[in-house]
């Protein structure tokens, strides 16, 4: 354990006043930020607070607008990821900077200076993996690799390097419970000997684990710097946000009935080179519920959705019923004048088309029931329908009728969510419905997707967020390797059963033994 | 010599350019970069090659001056590309129509004239061997220059930090410029290395295969260089099987146009070029995504510093 005495000496790492302006937007605004050696801190914030632009800034990736940056008491520039990495500090990225067709060995060495040789690199994975844990296998692809693997290719690529600080952006967001808890395991234990971890997070459970100190950002500015500990998680989370989170009402009493969406013994083949196979999917939506899939990122959500939505047909038209009628090899147009609607995962190029105005957009979906006659474009109506979207869902624009692209993400999303739900669907199925989103526009967009099945309709939502889910969710099932487990009430999910049904140790033994 | 001995001679000669040109685009397109200005690239090399070939009288001279004018044009497309984030295939059709108008100009002057044969180079004993003791050890050097490319072109990508680095920064840009990777530095010299190639390839048309200058005379072969990396999964010792099936597929076509089968001429001379457009088809039919290909190919790259 660390000893509790104030440090002596100057702190390892010391932000004074950091600025980032990107055009109109101060992404970072003098920002105070102090690390000293050892110590776990935390730095909290919601989506867009300017996390990453901070330890991008402070890892060389961009330059800061202002500001200074002390390591021991001397001011220093860091001009590069390179000299970042000479002066010590190591960086694990949230969309991690790996290579999926290079070897774990061939992409450790790439950040590595010349004179590692590959072989070097090889004996050194093997006595790093085997002190803290982080058992890999030096010749496999990255591709075949899971994510909690992938990211243990990124913490050993900096411990290589014997880092003083190490840099962690949002480690756990897509790692299982298990995994996560493994990870919080091998950084205290970092810690303990010495090395310091800035630990980046919206999670404030997992925070009030591991640190003692946070700072909390919001809207680019540093809000608070205190012991997580010694506040409530409301406390903190209204910090973040800047006002108090309201919950979501789920309270309205239902009783589903009527199979508004049946799934029977789906399977697909891969899609891709690195695609992942659908294996025998059952699913069943009633009218008046909503419906979980969770599950680690990559395990066949997309594919799931893109078998749901018709983007890829199935073989027979029997392994999907949307309202009692077989539509497994409809096109998605077909499958939506059946009354199912669809929101895929990325917002900008697959929900939206980038560069067109909001109220082309609409034509997307719309264009199967309305706002078209006999192939041409009702313009006036389509515009109509976005103005109707925007007002019903709060969608903050910067004019009148803008390209989906000047939207934030947040707002984006409220847009193509709304642009569904506004068509009165007797069936939605919504990939990852707030990824990337400020905590106002998520719980909006949740509020929107319970309402909407209380109104009678049947809600998918496909989600890593399992917060989100218990949040939302009636009934839930865990996807794994494209597999899908039993759909359960979710009051008889606990983390820990989700979490073991994520790494597909939980059919029928129900043992532990593999974690 | 037998008929099916000149056969094969000839066989060895067609490849070469394909090859040597199809190497040169392969570590560009590892890089990341897609630069569809092969033809262009290749035809600036036979003319300006040809050109100082025969103002000097100078083999030497003439493949130096080929690979110059191959890198500058390669130069120019990494402006536009790199410099300017341009669209990478507009730059490589731009390149390609530029080369070919270009090289008209610059070979105008030179329609008519010829250069000797080059001299092949004789291994004494090996070369004796019946069959293939000339196809093997008695070839010009840019024959052998070829294979030795394909086997360091090789061990450069596979066996060295330098081809890792560049692998890695084709396989994804941003992964490769968050870690601190030069990712301008080594596509500006990928692209170079292809250019030098594409005019390599050319001066040997321009000096070896055809021995005078004509305009458009590389008649597509850019482009055949391109679909073959695309054949070749982006690995070298495909590369070089895959250009000796299409160097035989024209030289073949040739001989059967000879022989008179029947067939409209037309119809034979399209047949390495319908080879190229069924190797591609065939290719992703197997798989989704062409296999193999680098990640980042064909994207711009735009830090935001």
């Amino acid at each position: 354990m660390k000893a509790d005495v104030p440090p002596s000496g100057p702190p390892l790492v010391e932000l004074k006043g950091i600025s980032k302006r990107y055009g109109d937007l101060l992404a970072n605004d003098g920002i105070d930020l102090s690390i000293e050696p050892g110590e776990i801190h935390a730095l909290l914030g919601e989506n867009g607070a300017g996390k990453s632009t901070l330890v991008k800034i402070l890892y060389g990736v961009i330059e800061p607008s202002a500001g200074e940056i002390r390591l021991e008491g001397r001011p220093v520039t860091i001009g590069s990821p390179v000299e970042a990495r000479a002066l010590g500090l190591g960086m694990v990225f949230q969309h991690f900077s790996l290579f999926d067709e290079l070897s774990v060995a061939e992409n450790i060495a790439v950040a590595l200076s010349d004179d590692w040789s590959l072989s070097t690199v090889r004996e050194k994975l093997g006595e790093i993996s085997r002190t803290y844990g982080l058992a890999l296998d030096a010749d496999r692809a990255v591709w075949t690799l899971s994510a909690g693997e992938r990211q243990r290719i990124e913490i050993v690529r900096c411990l290589l390097q014997n880092p003083r600080l190490l840099i962690l952006d949002e480690p756990t967001s897509v790692l299982t419970p298990q995994e996560a808890e493994h990870l919080f395991t091998t950084l205290d234990r970092l810690s303990a000997e010495g090395c310091s971890i800035l630990y980046i997070s919206h999670k404030l459970e997992e925070v009030r684990r591991l640190c003692r100190r946070a700072t909390i950002l919001r809207a680019g500015r540093v809000v608070a710097t205190m012991d997580p500990r010694a506040s409530s998680a409301r406390e903190i989370a209204a910090l973040m946000v800047g006002s108090a989170v309201g919950e979501i009402r789920t309270d309205a009493p239902h009783h589903p009935q009527g199979e508004t969406l049946r799934v029977s013994n789906l399977s697909m083949p891969p899609a891709g080179l690195h695609g992942q196979a659908l294996r025998d999917i059952n699913l069943v939506a009633r009218a008046g519920e909503v419906v979980g899939i969770a599950g680690v990122a990559g395990n066949g959500q997309s594919e799931l959705f893109a078998a749901l939505s018709g983007e890829r047909l199935a073989d027979h038209p029997e392994s999907i019923a949307i309202n009692g009628k077989p539509s497994g090899t409809m096109g998605i147009d077909a499958r939506r004048r059946l009354g199912a609607a669809f929101v895929p995962e990325e917002r900008l190029g697959h929900a939206a088309a980038p560069t067109h105005s909001l109220s082309e957009n609409t034509l997307i979906s719309h264009a199967a029931t309305e706002v078209s006659r006999s192939g041409f474009i009702l313009m006036n109506a389509a515009r109509r329908v976005a103005r109707s979207i925007v007002e019903s869902f709060d969608v903050r624009t910067p004019e009148g009728d803008p390209q989906a692209r000047k939207l934030s993400g947040g707002n984006l999303q409220k847009f193509v969510i709304g642009r569904e739900i506004i068509r009165r669907p007797k069936l939605i199925i919504v990939d990852q419905p707030t990824w990337g989103v400020d905590a106002g526009a998520a719980r909006l967009i949740r509020q929107a997707l319970v309402d909407l099945a209380r109104e009678g309709s049947a809600v998918v939502v496909v989600s890593q967020d399992l917060d989100e889910l218990f949040e939302v969710a009636d009934r839930m099932a865990v996807i794994h390797q494209g597999t899908l487990s039993p759909l359960r009430p979710i009051g008889e999910w606990t983390k820990e059963a989700v979490g073991l049904e994520m790494l597909g140790v939980a059919q029928g033994q129900g043992g532990v033994h593999a974690i | 010599m037998t008929t099916f001995e000149a056969i094969l001679l000839t066989i060895v000669t067609a490849s070469t350019p394909l090859l040597i040109a199809a190497l040169g685009e392969l570590v560009t397109e590892r890089s990341g970069v897609l630069n569809l200005g092969v033809e262009g690239m290749m035809v600036m090399g036979a003319a300006c090659s040809f050109a100082a070939a025969v103002t000097f009288d100078s083999t030497l001279l003439g493949v130096a001056a080929g690979m110059l004018a191959g890198a500058l044009m390669a130069a120019l497309f990494a402006l536009l590309v790199l410099g300017f984030a341009a669209n990478q295939t507009g730059s490589g059709l731009a390149l390609t129509i530029l080369g070919l108008g270009l090289s008209g100009l610059i070979g105008a002057p030179f329609v008519g004239a010829r250069r000797d044969p080059v001299a092949p180079v004789d291994i004494p004993v090996l070369s004796d061997i019946p069959v293939i003791g000339r196809l093997l050890f008695e070839q010009d050097l840019f024959v052998y220059a070829s294979i030795v490319l394909t086997i360091l072109v090789g061990l450069y990508l596979m066996r060295t930090r330098s081809g890792l680095t560049l692998r890695s920064i084709g396989e994804n840009h941003t992964s490769a410029n968050a870690l601190g990777l030069p990712v301008w530095r080594v596509r500006f010299w990928a692209i170079l290395f292809g250019g030098a190639c594409a005019g390599l390839a050319g001066a040997y048309l321009a000096l070896v295969y055809t021995r005078f200058w004509s305009p458009g005379m590389t008649a597509g072969r850019g482009w055949i260089a391109l679909a073959l990396v695309v054949f070749a999964a982006w690995r070298p010792g495909w590369v070089l099987i895959g250009a000796y099936i299409f160097g035989a597929a024209t030289v073949l076509q040739l001989h059967a146009q000879a022989a008179q089968f029947g067939v409209p001429s037309q119809v034979l001379s399209a047949v390495p070029y319908l080879a190229t457009i069924l190797a591609l088809l065939l290719l992703s039919i197997r798989h989704g995504r062409a296999i193999g290909a680098p990640g980042s190919l064909g994207t711009p790259f735009v830090p935001d510093r």
